[in-house]
């Protein structure tokens, strides 16, 4: 019973990762038919904002030593803020692109932050504690369960119900909806390209400073590539979920960190080096079956 | 007073020209058809009118700006509302959401919500069909209740003009009766210009008013519904027996 729990308590903290990933790539995706690359490398930025540029193992703590209620909303500022600008700076000016060239701006967007960050910080992983007090376990039914997936569970269920009450009950969700699904016909209504694209990104922005949070205290290092890996597992959660459909991408999210975790548990230990692949084999198997994603999202209309 | 000019108004995709040179200016209040065959340029003039596509050359100014080029939401902000060719509802959204998106640019008026409220039941007033629908998804109804729906979202914005693309493309004629029965009495109750294009000019013959032919991407005629419904010439250059 215990580790059978254990087991729940891992796929359900995981999906949690992967899920709040695919939100924020399928929210863009959705307005702009962008698949942003970049996004990965914002969750790694948001992790490094907390500390001093510097090349040694050991990182010096800046932002990082902010009491919680501070060091949370300042953290989803610089995600909110790192995303609002790569599209003005980037994006915007690919507006009108096709979706593959825009996807092509996004990756070398995504390799100007990680050897921006390279650069500050070298490429060694740096250990850190951020909120050292989530790191005890708890007893949870028999179970000894990290208090931190807990909470990585409890944070992402509160943002997927606060995300849905803001897309569902204010102007401004209806404003993205209406957008995603046909924003040619958005617009001609009155709503604001600029303003709907930088909400998107602002949202998708703060949920990788999340991700960059959960990361953080649960690894207790900053490495450059700590984004890249979930963005990669996030991405293929949009996929799977229905490009630019939200609730697919939360589900699919959960599920392939459920695979994944019962991949860990059940498979024999000699192959649990290679638990990705038959992961990758899963996605495989599933897209022969349904191409289309499992919600496969409304309004694939142009965007101008 | 003249509402919407275009003058000399160019549309190109590529190398391909849709529209050549089209000028004529419509009178507030006024009701214009826009007729012609398939291709001749009807849908991307109210394109350009509404700011989808970048006019290739003229001006169009609608209530004394300068609108050319400008983008949509901006257009659609001065009072220039669109229902566009097949509809384009928002199907994943409820009818009710499908109303309200349009409201949003009046949000920093006062009162925007009360306006909203009381403009929301204007229109359920004027289409009770939505009423009785309302939290039903839009992608679930008909073609002649979405067309309802669209131009009840296009009066949610408070436009002086709606242009309207085929809105009797794939509905059944009584249904499309009951669609202008209720366009000709909006216009009426809030003094709208009406620009409507359609492929055939029998519709424009039944309700009158002003239409024009287009053909090639130019306006070939223009003048009463109804005269011109019944000329000779009409026949001609729709169908194009006077080219050879």
């Amino acid at each position: 019973m215990g580790s059978l729990l254990q087991v729940v308590f891992d796929a359900l903290s995981l999906g949690s990762l992967y899920a709040l990933g695919a939100l924020g790539i399928a929210l863009i995706f959705g307005v702009m038919r962008l698949v942003n690359f970049a996004h990965g490398d914002v969750i790694a930025f948001c992790v490094f904002a907390l500390l001093w540029p510097s090349v040694d193992a050991v990182a010096i703590i800046f932002a990082g030593n902010l009491p919680w209620f501070l060091l949370i909303p300042f953290v989803l500022a610089i995600g909110a803020g790192l995303s609002v600008l790569s599209e003005l700076l980037v994006f915007r000016r690919f507006r009108r692109a096709n979706p593959a060239t825009m996807m092509i701006a996004s990756f070398a967007l995504g390799f100007v932050i990680r050897y921006f960050l390279l650069m500050l910080f070298s490429s060694r992983p740096k250990s850190i504690s951020l909120l050292p007090e989530l790191s005890q376990p708890i007893e949870v039914l028999g179970a000894r369960i990290p208090l931190l997936q807990l909470i990585t569970i409890l944070v992402t269920i509160a943002v997927l119900f606060g995300l849905t009450a803001f897309l569902r009950r204010t102007r401004f969700g209806l404003e993205m909806r209406a957008a995603a699904e046909n924003f040619t016909m958005a617009r001609m209504l009155g709503v604001r390209a600029n303003r709907v694209i930088m909400g998107a990104f602002a949202l998708s922005g703060a949920l990788a400073a999340a991700i960059a949070l959960i990361l953080g205290s649960q690894t207790g290092t900053a490495n450059i590539m700590m984004g890249a890996n979930v963005m990669l597992m996030a991405f293929i959660a949009t996929v799977i979920g229905g490009m630019g459909s939200l609730p697919g991408a939360v589900l699919a999210g959960f599920l392939i960190g459920a695979v994944a975790t019962v991949m860990q548990v059940i498979l024999p230990p000699d192959a649990r080096a290679f638990r990705d692949a038959f992961v990758y084999a899963a996605v495989i198997l599933v897209l022969i079956f349904r191409p289309q994603g499992i919600l496969a999202a409304r309004g694939t209309k142009e965007r101008v | 007073m003249s509402l919407l000019t275009l003058s000399n108004v160019q549309v190109r995709y590529g190398r391909l020209t849709a529209v050549r040179g089209v000028s004529f200016s419509l009178t507030e209040g006024e009701i214009l058809f826009i007729t012609g065959p398939n291709g001749a340029g009807k849908s991307s003039l109210l394109r350009a009118i509404a700011g989808v596509v970048a006019p290739a050359g003229g001006r169009i100014d609608f209530a004394d700006h300068d609108i050319t080029g400008q983008a949509p939401e901006d257009i659609a902000r001065l009072g220039l509302s669109m229902v566009p060719e097949g509809r384009e509802v928002f199907g994943s959204l409820t009818i009710e959401e499908n109303l309200m998106v349009g409201t949003g640019m009046h949000a920093r008026e006062r009162n925007w919500r009360v306006r909203a409220a009381s403009e929301l039941e204007a229109v359920y007033a004027t289409f009770p069909i939505l009423k009785d629908r309302r939290h039903a998804q839009a992608g679930l109804l008909s073609g002649g209740q979405q067309q309802m729906l669209v131009i009840g979202r296009a009066l949610m914005t408070h436009p002086r003009l709606v242009a309207i693309d085929e809105p009797s493309l794939g509905l059944a004629p009584n249904i499309t009766d009951q669609v202008y029965e209720r366009l000709i009495a909006l216009r009426a109750e809030r003094k709208l210009t009406l620009l409507i294009v359609e492929q055939s000019s029998t519709r424009a013959m039944m309700v009158g008013g002003r239409m024009m032919l287009m053909r090639g991407g130019e306006i070939l005629l223009d003048g009463d519904a109804r005269a011109l419904g019944q000329s000779e010439a009409m026949q001609a250059a729709y169908f194009g027996y006077g080219d050879h």
